[in-house]
């Protein structure tokens, strides 16, 4: 049987890329170990080994193909004693292709599959979003493409804005978030710093009581622990010691919380330790359009904002207005979905376990409405409430610890202002209270799931 | 090989306890004049030596002498006595106030006066300091109101600060004086990035960072040397030796280093040492430093050699940590006396003139603190309004705000 050659995997979470060259031809020998092809994506570019010998037989995958998935196969390889006749037994190279992206995430661990969901456009509905005018047409983007649109268009509006931190000017971002920017705005307004977050933290600060507006990029906010001085006792704070006479507006963004196979120290949620801090402000965007809307906002803003992102989120393709200059209010949910049985309110990488499991529950003849909160502080509790009048019902669904967060606030919130219209006690759905480990299998278990989430409906419902 | 000995723990020791005998032989001091005016292009390798070295313009006789002489004429000396005098009646006032309550606390500079009074004379009005608690003399030095200063130590209801601030952490933007951070060291890597915001402006002006000999263990400080260095920002740095954090020796924080300013080596920044009790000294070098920030040539690092001759601040006993006698025996003596001497000296001033500006200086704190003391201090009088705790703590006042503050009644 000739062997599939599979398109790798970069990273966890990579989920495509791009076959950028094939370095051996149709009926080359290749010996193990042999670079045969060279693939990148938005993050890296890498070589492709050959795993076993033989002749390359057949090249399913033309060079210069976008968009392949992880897994396809890209080529075949046939063994010593076969020769092209063997190719025309093997299966097709689509009916080879991976199976549905869902199934994959179920699969055992030891297949390397991407932990991430397919990227997945939110399904249609008849919720218009407020902020955007009816009949508005819809471009695909990617959450990655938005932020860097977002940082892109305020930098062409206001000299002031500038980008900082490590790997964001020649490397174009570590995530590739800063794409093209370094080349549009030149290396005083892209700046490549020493690896100190507490050091360009504070260098930001400092920039910004002169005037300036800082965009600071944590590679991960799990690095910004050590700036976090910078960030409360003098981001924050400041305005107010010195009476209102100097303030510091910034942004600081960068991927939060769990990615795919990063551990204990890179996978924590920040959400409910900044929103505890008068002073700054929170968001925490889902989507494309909240991505673009919302950063455009938080760069706005004469004040501190901490913009938290998600590695995975980074590739999902979401429809976004196509309108000239496209900001969300800071402080404001969006009803991603109307429904009148229970509401359910999550935001961040927490919607996509929501809107997977408000489709099960339709299903199931549960009729959920979705809140989606897109800034943690200012916390939109009015929309939260209202929709909780109407359901009755509420389960909040976050990855992050359940002590002391953003989910304790809400349900406290809403036990205090809606008391008399709750049926059922509030659940909240979040990771569990152990440090993020490592094996995919037990990183599964240490996040929350689709079936928690419909097993918190079903429970509050009194449908179990 | 022989065989492995125990280890055993270094722990650094200051020369002098309580009951010894002060002894800063040790100290290696150039007579007044000696220490070479390095170029403000001069490559920061080839200037080591002034790390190593102290530059002083007064003599023992009063005289000014040396390559960093001649900058101030007797007009500006004067002045500058004038803010030195100036400050330490403030400080005196002011710590009696705190004995009776007026206020919960107070930090004063006693025989530190020159350092922050001479610096900020070589600035200008619009550059930017980024200071510590013990630079109040950039304040008086800058012409800010003194009533406004104790407004702020009351926490009353004229007070800037709006009753929000330790006492002495002053604010006074206009003033090129940042919001004195409680948390130590922030400030000194802020004043970078102060620095490099006015280079990326184009702008002209220049920030000066602060830091004590104890703060520069603070990453703070490290990562502000990284950034200076490598962007070659437009930045003072400043270091004020001044022997003690708090109870802690400064060989703590210094280590094997010989001392402070060397640490700029290996950051590639010209580093030079100032006999901080020389108002002259400290104006040539600042002045110096300042030139070449303007000019381009990136940061330098200043470290100010003085003494505290106080304690640490109005929670402090320094006698439980260290001689008496220290300061009496301290080499670079006294700035004030100092300068005074040097202008009896010259000539432009006299025991008569000091005695009389000095009953002057008195005067004049003494109005500001009546008028100040009118606005309430801690104990008594008119208070900061509760109106005002709401405010600034977003650009715009959020909703839940306004309604906390309609519940508390405002």
């Amino acid at each position: 049987m000739p062997i599939e050659i599979l398109m790798p995997a970069l990273s966890p979470t990579m989920e495509e890329g791009t076959l950028a060259k094939w370095v051996k031809k149709e009926g080359d020998s290749v010996a193990a170990g042999d670079v045969i092809a060279e693939i990148e994506t938005d993050k890296a570019t890498m070589e492709v080994e050959a795993v076993d010998e033989g002749v390359l037989g057949k090249i399913l995958v033309a060079e210069g193909t976008e968009n392949v998935k992880v897994n396809t196969p890209i080529a075949m390889l046939l063994g010593e004693d076969e020769d092209a006749s063997a190719l025309d037994a093997a299966p097709k190279a689509a009916a080879a292709a991976p199976a549905p992206q869902e199934k994959q995430a179920e699969a055992p661990a030891e297949k390397p599959a991407p932990v991430a969901a397919a990227p997945v456009a939110p399904a249609p509905d008849d919720v218009s979003d407020p902020d955007v005018p009816e009949g508005t047409p819809m471009v695909k983007t990617t959450v990655r493409e938005a932020l860097r649109d977002a940082m892109a268009e305020e930098m062409r509006r206001d000299g002031d804005v500038f980008l900082m931190g490590e790997e964001v000017a020649e490397y174009q971002g570590a995530y590739k978030i800063s794409q093209g920017l370094l080349e549009e705005f030149g290396a005083k307004r892209v700046i490549d710093t020493p690896i100190t977050e507490h050091g360009f933290t504070g260098l930001g600060v400092g920039a910004a009581m002169a005037g300036l507006k800082p965009i600071v990029e944590f590679m991960t906010f799990n690095f910004a622990m050590q700036a976090i001085d910078q960030i409360i006792n003098s981001a924050a704070k400041t305005l107010y010691m010195s009476g209102g006479q100097m303030g510091a507006p910034i942004v600081f963004r960068g991927a939060n919380g769990a990615a795919a196979r990063v551990a204990a120290q890179h996978s924590q949620d920040y959400a409910a330790w900044y929103a505890h801090v008068p002073g700054l402000k929170v968001v925490q965007p889902w989507s494309a359009a909240d991505a673009k809307g919302l950063l455009k906002a938080a760069i706005r803003d004469p004040n501190p904002v901490v913009f938290l992102e998600n590695e995975i989120l980074y590739g999902q393709t979401f429809e976004i207005p196509d309108v000239e200059d496209f900001v969300l209010p800071i402080g404001k949910a969006k009803v991603e979905r109307k429904g009148s049985d229970v509401t359910i309110v999550s935001w961040g990488i927490g919607m996509t376990y929501v809107m997977k499991a408000v489709e099960e529950l339709a299903a199931a003849g549960i009729s959920a409405e979705v809140v989606n909160l897109r800034s943690i502080r200012p916390l939109d509790i009015d929309t939260v409430i209202a929709s909780v009048k109407k359901t009755g019902r509420l389960v909040t669904v976050e990855e992050a610890y359940p002590m002391c967060s953003v989910s304790s606030e809400i349900g406290y919130q809403v036990q205090e202002k809606a008391f008399d219209w709750l049926d059922a006690p509030i659940l909240r759905v979040t990771g569990k209270d152990v440090p993020m480990p490592y094996a995919a299998n037990l990183e599964k278990l240490a996040l929350p799931s689709v079936k928690e989430v419909i097993d918190a409906v079903k429970a509050v419902t009194y449908t179990a | 090989m022989t065989a492995p000995r125990p280890l055993s723990l270094h722990v650094p020791e200051p020369g002098c306890r309580p009951g010894d005998t002060p002894d800063f032989s040790d100290f290696e001091i150039p007579r007044a004049g000696a220490v070479r005016r390095p170029a403000i292009d001069e490559a920061p390798e080839d200037m080591r030596d002034m790390a190593f070295s102290v530059v002083r313009v007064l003599n023992k006789a009063g005289e000014a002498v040396g390559p960093w002489a001649g900058l101030l004429d007797a007009e500006a000396l004067r002045t500058g006595l004038r803010h030195m005098l100036t400050l330490r009646q403030f400080d005196e006032r002011m710590l009696k106030a705190q004995r009776q309550g007026k206020t919960s606390f107070y930090m004063q500079h006693l025989g530190e006066e020159a350092v922050s009074c001479a610096f900020r004379m070589a600035l200008q009005d619009g550059d930017m300091h980024f200071p510590t608690y013990r630079q109040a003399g950039l304040l008086i030095a800058g012409g800010y109101p003194m009533t406004d200063m104790m407004n702020q130590i009351y926490s009353n209801a004229a007070d800037p600060l709006k009753g929000r601030q330790l006492p002495v952490m002053y604010s006074a933007r206009d003033h090129g004086f940042f919001t004195i951070s409680g948390n130590l060291g922030t400030q000194f890597i802020q004043a970078v990035g102060w620095a490099m915001a006015s280079a990326i402006s184009n702008d002209t002006k220049i920030a000066a960072g602060w830091i004590g000999d104890g703060s520069t263990s603070e990453s703070d400080f490290h990562a502000a040397m990284v950034f200076a260095s490598s962007y070659k920002a437009p930045v003072i740095l400043n270091i004020v030796n001044n022997q003690w954090a708090i109870s802690t020796f400064q060989g703590m924080a210094r280590g094997g280093a010989v001392t402070f300013a060397a640490r700029g080596h290996g950051f590639g920044i010209p580093s030079i040492r100032v006999d901080g009790n020389d108002y002259l000294a400290v104006h040539a070098v600042a002045s110096w430093a300042a030139e070449r920030a303007r000019s381009g040539l990136g940061p330098t690092l200043i470290e100010h050699v003085t003494y505290r001759a106080g304690g640490h601040s109005t929670s402090d006993d320094p006698s439980a940590y260290r001689s008496k006698e220290e300061f009496s025996a301290w080499p670079l003596g006294e700035p004030i006396d100092r300068l005074k001497r040097h202008l009896i000296t010259i000539g432009e001033w006299s025991e008569e003139r000091h005695t009389q500006a000095l009953a002057e200086i008195t005067d004049e704190v003494r109005a500001c603190q009546k008028k100040a003391e009118a606005n309430g201090t801690l104990i008594s009088g008119p208070k900061p309004s509760p109106r005002l705790m709401f405010d600034d703590v977003y650009a715009e006042m959020p909703p839940h705000l306004q309604r906390q503050r309609q519940e508390a009644g405002f």
